[in-house]
């Protein structure tokens, strides 16, 4: 009997031990991300510090590292941000409420709901070779602003079309019958009472999505936004560069000045996230307030 | 009288035919907007397959497929995939081996151990290395890692696929612990009191209980994070190299096929010719690759989930 209760208490603090050692395992993985976290932010922070002033936001790119700036790439990337907010809010938005509120549950919605998200799935280099075919070469915009704009609005879109989904989907159904009880219509009821009470959840999503963008390199180096630009860009036919293509080009280049740029060029970027998502949670955090 | 009474009767007519305009013009105006989805998936097709045809015709697709050397910039031109897609599957490989074992371990230890307040803390703060832009993580292994690298292995190239893998990996962590975490999080509470009134330990319910009855949002996960590693590009443009290296060495210069779409990209290559074809036919080979895992994810998602 003791022999049995002894092999017992034993195999009790065995399986307690394992638990403690895989706690303590655990704890570690999940602090690695945290530290590679830590880690890029302050190696960007040191590199790029030094470098961090206000030539590098009236400065155009130059052959020589310490006259070179990103005037052109920042005006670019507010520019193209500029120019796809209403395209890719209108279509998004527009694409959420004839899912959620007019398409019939029949095999063709199933199909466009299931096309959106394997279109989520593409990797962007793909949307930047579909730009470079539809709007560079086949519309003739050539490697304009506006190619680049319609190139990304159509990379985020199916990331506003689901967020926005959502927050239709969040508003109560009373309110719908409420609208309708007066006699309104569909379009009045989605108008008056459906977009107004989901707007800022819809409008989180379009912020987060255009910050999505703004970091985004790949679908624009494909369509060929330039990587030494002189000079404004005066419309949307001009050509252009963005942030994340002048960093590219500085860290391509194997002088330390330019990575010391490119790091100076990282934390403007990096800002610019961190301003977009804090108001896109003062949104998020007033309209879980309303619902 | 009856005047009075149908004067109100006509106007009414009137707004609700007003109403009616509007309500028959909208429907068709937002099916416009959802259909650009359709539109935009059916042009990538379409773009893909037309150019990649014409750009067979020009080279075997044989040789495309079963080649085991790529060099269509330079004499004497070979059109062979394999180098390629050795270098995308290493940096693949590197980032899965990475990203799975952390990601999973985080999944659990925030659904399973951690207290709601560190939950809600580290959750979010994990999820920020999915925001961070690409073009951030590519210098960061050139500038960081790299050289971080080199001090454990001396002879290691300045552009190689360690470093460019190992980031991958970092970044598409939050991928793999996130969904994982939601998947952990929905078994319910019941089945895990029910193993702990057994006298199971934590780690006993996570392993035996939990992991099992989220496997498939697990599995999904991770082929999701897969095919993230595969579509990347800046990480590799930057700091894995542009040598098409037919190697399984990670301490070599390789080349992804999205670092070689950059690459021509970035050259003046004319259009219409060869070298510009290939563009097409290796953004199909790339397209086809993460097609196929996102509908698998998909698939394991819906076809292994254990409903309670």
């Amino acid at each position: 009997m003791t022999m049995f209760q002894d092999a017992n208490r034993k195999q009790i603090s065995n399986r307690r031990k394992t638990d403690l050692v895989l706690h303590l395992l655990f704890i570690v993985a999940t602090s690695i991300g945290i530290v590679a976290l830590m880690a890029l932010l302050i190696s960007i922070m040191m590199d790029g510090l030094s470098r961090l002033n206000w030539d590098l936001f009236t400065n155009y790119p130059s052959r020589l590292a310490s006259k070179a700036g990103m005037k052109s790439a920042v005006v670019g990337s507010i520019y193209m941000v500029l120019i796809m907010a209403p395209i890719s809010f209108i279509l998004g938005v527009g694409a959420a409420i004839y899912l959620e509120e007019y398409a019939k549950k029949n095999a063709i919605t199933r199909f466009i709901q299931l096309n959106i998200s394997t279109l989520a799935g593409v990797p962007s280099i793909v949307y930047g070779i579909l730009g470079l075919t539809i709007f560079v070469r086949g519309m003739a915009l050539e490697r304009s602003l506006l190619s680049g704009s319609l190139t990304m609005t159509l990379l985020v879109l199916p990331i506003i079309i689901v967020s926005a989904q959502e927050a239709i989907r969040a508003v109560p159904r009373a309110r719908r019958d409420a609208s309708f009880a007066l006699g309104a219509t569909k379009w009045q009821t989605v108008a008056r009472s459906v977009l107004p009470s989901s707007i800022s959840g819809i409008l989180t999503g379009v912020i987060l999505a255009l910050s999505r963008a703004i970091g985004e390199t790949a679908p624009l180096v494909m369509i060929g936004a330039l990587t030494f630009v002189a000079f404004l860009p005066e419309s949307i036919m001009d050509q252009f560069t963005v942030m994340p293509i002048q960093i590219f080009n500085w860290v391509s280049r194997p002088q330390v000045a330019f990575h010391e740029l490119a790091a100076a060029g990282i934390i403007v970027l990096l800002a610019m996230l961190i301003l977009m998502n804090i108001s896109a949670i003062i949104l998020r955090n007033k309209y879980q307030k309303n619902v | 009288m009856q005047v009075n009474v149908s004067k109100p009767e006509t106007k009414m007519s009137f707004t609700n035919k007003q109403m009616n305009v509007a309500d028959k013009v909208v429907p068709i105006l937002l099916f416009l907007c959802a259909a650009v989805s359709i539109l935009t998936t059916i042009g990538i097709v379409y773009t893909l397959f037309s150019e990649t045809i014409s750009f067979f015709k020009s080279v075997p697709i044989f040789d495309f497929i079963f080649g085991g050397k790529w060099s269509p910039l330079i004499e004497p031109k070979s059109f062979g995939i394999w180098p390629l897609l050795s270098g995308t599957f290493l940096i693949t490989l590197i980032a899965i081996l990475v990203a799975v074992p952390i990601g999973l371990a985080s999944a659990i230890y925030l659904s399973e151990y951690a207290p709601e307040r560190v939950r809600k803390i580290v959750k979010p703060v994990l999820e920020v290395l999915a925001g961070v832009p690409t073009i951030v993580y590519g210098y960061f292994a050139l500038t960081f890692v790299t050289p971080l690298l080199k001090s454990i292995f001396p002879d290691m190239s300045v552009f190689n696929a360690l470093s460019a893998g190992l980031v991958v990996g970092i970044m598409i962590i939050p991928m793999v612990s996130s969904l994982s975490e939601d998947a952990m999080s929905a078994v319910p509470k019941s089945l895990r009191h029910g193993a702990y009134a057994l006298g199971a330990t934590r780690f006993e319910v996570a392993l035996k209980i939990v992991v099992p009855a989220a496997f498939s949002g697990i599995v999904s996960s991770a082929v999701l994070a897969f095919s993230r590693a595969i579509g990347e590009t800046m990480i590799v443009s930057v700091a894995a190299g542009s040598t098409p290296n037919l190697t399984l060495n990670p301490l070599e210069s390789i080349q992804t096929m999205t670092a070689y779409i950059v690459q021509v990209s970035l050259g003046d290559t004319p259009h219409g010719s060869v070298e510009y074809g290939t563009i097409f036919a290796v953004g199909l080979t790339l397209f086809i690759i993460t097609f196929l895992l996102n509908i698998l994810a998909l698939y394991v998602a819906r076809r292994f989930r254990e409903e309670y």
